[in-house]
């Protein structure tokens, strides 16, 4: 990280370090002194890298620091979580939940919801298998199911925002609708996914292959929302979309093209998914995959509220579910439990997350868990700031 | 990218024949149906100026303000911009003949950091078709532009949600003027809902940025106190016309509130006759001018006091 040279080198003691235990790179940071208080009108002051990292990426820190624990746990009570048999299982968990986050997280900084992500997953075989029944070459069926996938994404995307329907309520319907195409068409039937070979291989037959896939994606949407343009606009239109317009950004169009994507990604994990699992069943809960996705994305710090969420965040926050998921599972849990502990982490992360949000007057940069750390160690810096 | 700044004073190089006009507004009228919002208006700006619009609510300053953006088509007159004459069909033109707008609601995203906001749909980018941004030089400009026009921020890396009210004011007045081609900016209402310590800021702010650069200015404000501060010249206008333009140096704060305060005092006879006595009126003009005094007194006294809105 860089050190930052600031413009302003007298500084008001304002920005107090707030300490936090449970973060692990906070423990090697040491807590700047409070300056000398000065004329100079600065709120805040100019962290050094390591503690500008630790600001920008408290919440990632936070839930490393659950997954350890997770890790920690499961080994300690079980001989067979922390084995290379168990690696393969475990990443067959985080997978799948990682794509959805993923494919979530810029719709979520936009302050909108796509609830059809996880319906064009299970529609997406059906469409390979059809377009290779009628004679499509393989890859080609493929390429045109992820063109189909991202059409359903903007059709979202064009309903919702050309004819003013909130997105909620335009992908919930979408979702129904692909639910009712799917069953029609297959006759409510499971079926096996076409095709064979390396190319499937490739496409998540492999036993790493999905693991490859989400880190390729993460990688790229990563870059995307960070490091290009169309990333910037993105948080930009999902922080204050009518700031965003009279900057001249294309709104609609930045908000169209994040749905596009989302479906596409959906329509991917479908095609992978289906190989990987050998078979592709139309009574597949899209719905409640759609719904893990968000769930990772919140616990990793994206506020629905729009404008806030990363890439790595979300992925994290899979890591967690997939290791809850699968530590039961080696534990000899009930999966039971795991749906009443994923509900207690959605419901505490978000409530904390609305709850601080609303306390703080502007302090914005952080997700649901570094708010409370923030709250409970570092009110000073607030009190000052207000002044 | 960054604006040239000059740091030779063109102060005594001003012309005050009026051929040195950046701006010369002619006879504009515009009417909301039935609502005449202005009648007439004939209005100038001098290079490097600043020059104060004052006015009643509904006097027809944020109409006028809104047709030199680009928002609304005057229904008749005539627009000079160094002579030539313009129109404005967008904001998007407005903007191409070097007219920047901050208005009150700022058009920031705090969720950004200083920089990002700074160059906001005009990013510095490479990679051709990805656009990839190019946040090293966007910084480090951003930092040089800032020191520049000594706008001080702790970190151009700190999302704006973390700055002060006047240091946002800043940041927006400061992303305006680093347009290339800039030549006049319109203030709306800067100064409201702020701290002195913050008001003085952009007070600050402003007049170097006009001492610097060859930018004109136009300012709305509520509070004469500031505007005498602020600016070189005052427009008053009254019922869609332009009824005072006077140099700062040739009236005092006491007789523009004076004038504005008879106004009032004719609409409140006009409207209600009889209910009103001489003596409420008078109580009414002598609290305005206190407290437009007290305000300035407390404004150099104690540089915490939050000012009050001046009543109108």
């Amino acid at each position: 990280m860089r050190q930052d040279q600031g413009v302003s080198p007298a500084l008001d003691s304002g920005a107090v370090s707030p300490s936090f235990p449970t973060a692990p790179a906070s423990a090697a940071s040491p807590a700047p002194k409070a300056q000398a208080p000065s004329v100079q009108d600065s709120g805040h002051l100019p962290p050094s890298g390591l503690r500008r990292f630790v600001d920008l990426h408290l919440q990632e820190l936070v839930v490393t620091a659950v997954a350890l624990a997770l890790v920690l746990f499961f080994t300690v009570d079980s001989p067979y979580f922390f084995t290379s048999a168990n690696a393969e299982a475990l990443a067959a968990f985080i997978a799948p939940i990682a794509f959805f986050a993923l494919a979530e997280v810029p719709i979520l900084i936009l302050g909108e919801i796509d609830l059809s992500v996880g319906e064009v997953y299970v529609l997406s075989p059906f469409v390979v298998e059809y377009f290779n029944n009628h004679g499509v070459p393989l890859a080609l069926a493929i390429v045109l199911t992820l063109l189909v996938c991202a059409g359903i994404g903007w059709f979202n995307g064009l309903v919702t925002f050309k004819l003013h329907i909130p997105s909620f309520i335009t992908t919930l319907g979408v979702t129904f609708a692909l639910e009712g195409i799917i069953l029609i068409s297959s006759n409510g039937a499971p079926a096996n996914p076409v095709g064979s070979g390396t190319l499937v291989l490739w496409l998540g037959g492999a036993v790493w292959a999905e693991t490859y896939w989400a880190l390729a994606i993460l990688l790229l949407l990563h870059v995307m929302l960070r490091r290009t343009t169309f990333g910037l606009h993105t948080v930009a239109v999902g922080g204050n979309s009518e700031s965003a317009r009279e900057s001249g950004i294309k709104v609609d169009y930045t908000k169209i093209w994040c749905f596009v994507l989302c479906a596409f990604i959906g329509g991917l994990i479908g095609i992978l998914d289906g190989y990987h699992i050998g078979s592709i069943d139309p009574d597949t809960p899209g719905l409640t995959f759609t719904f893990y996705g968000i769930a990772a994305a919140v616990i990793g710090g994206t506020a629905l509220t729009g404008g806030r969420g990363t890439m790595i965040g979300a992925t994290i926050g899979s890591i967690v579910l997939g290791i809850l998921e699968d530590g039961f599972h080696v534990i000899s849990v009930s999966s039971f439990a795991y749906d009443l502990i994923l509900g207690i982490a959605i419901l505490v992360a978000m409530i904390l997350n609305v709850q601080i949000e609303r306390a703080s007057v502007r302090g914005a940069g952080h997700g649901s868990f570094a708010r409370v750390l923030e709250a409970t160690f570092g009110r000073r810096r607030k009190v000052e700031m207000r002044q | 990218m960054m604006s040239k700044v000059e740091t030779t004073d063109r102060v005594e190089s001003r012309d005050l024949s009026g051929a040195d006009d950046v701006l010369r507004i002619e006879d504009i009228a515009m009417s909301f149906g039935p609502v005449t919002a202005l009648r007439s208006v004939d209005l100038h700006l001098r290079r490097g100026e600043i020059l104060g619009l004052v006015g009643d609510n509904g006097a027809g300053k944020s109409t006028l303000v809104k047709i030199l953006t680009g928002f609304y088509k005057p229904d008749h007159g005539r627009i000079y911009m160094e002579g030539k004459e313009v129109r404005f069909r967008s904001v998007q033109e407005a903007r191409h003949h070097g007219i920047e707008t901050v208005f009150q609601d700022l058009a920031l995203v705090d969720e950004l950091s200083v920089y990002h906001n700074l160059f906001l749909n005009r990013e510095y980018t490479g990679g051709g078709w990805f656009r990839f941004l190019k946040n090293k030089s966007m910084r480090e400009a951003a930092r040089q532009y800032l020191s520049e026009i000594d706008v001080d921020v702790p970190s151009v890396d700190v999302p704006v949600a973390k700055l002060s009210g006047g240091q946002r004011q800043a940041i927006a007045v400061a992303r305006a003027t680093q347009e290339k081609g800039i030549k006049i900016l319109l203030l709306d209402e800067p100064l409201a809902a702020m701290g002195a310590k913050e008001t003085s800021l952009i007070i600050q702010l402003v007049k170097s940025l006009c001492r610097q650069t060859d930018i004109s200015v136009i300012v709305i404000d509520h509070n004469y106190t500031h505007l005498f501060e602020i600016c070189d010249r005052v427009n008053v206008i009254q019922q869609g016309r332009v009824t005072l333009d006077k140099n700062l140096s040739d009236i005092t704060l006491e007789e523009l509130i004076e004038l504005m305060v008879q106004s009032y005092r004719r609409e409140i006879s006009q409207s209600a006759p009889g209910t009103v006595t001489e003596v409420s009126v008078e109580a009414n003009v002598e609290m305005t001018v206190a407290t437009h005094r007290v305000q300035d007194t407390e404004r150099l006294a104690t540089p915490t006091t939050t000012l009050k809105e001046a009543p109108e």
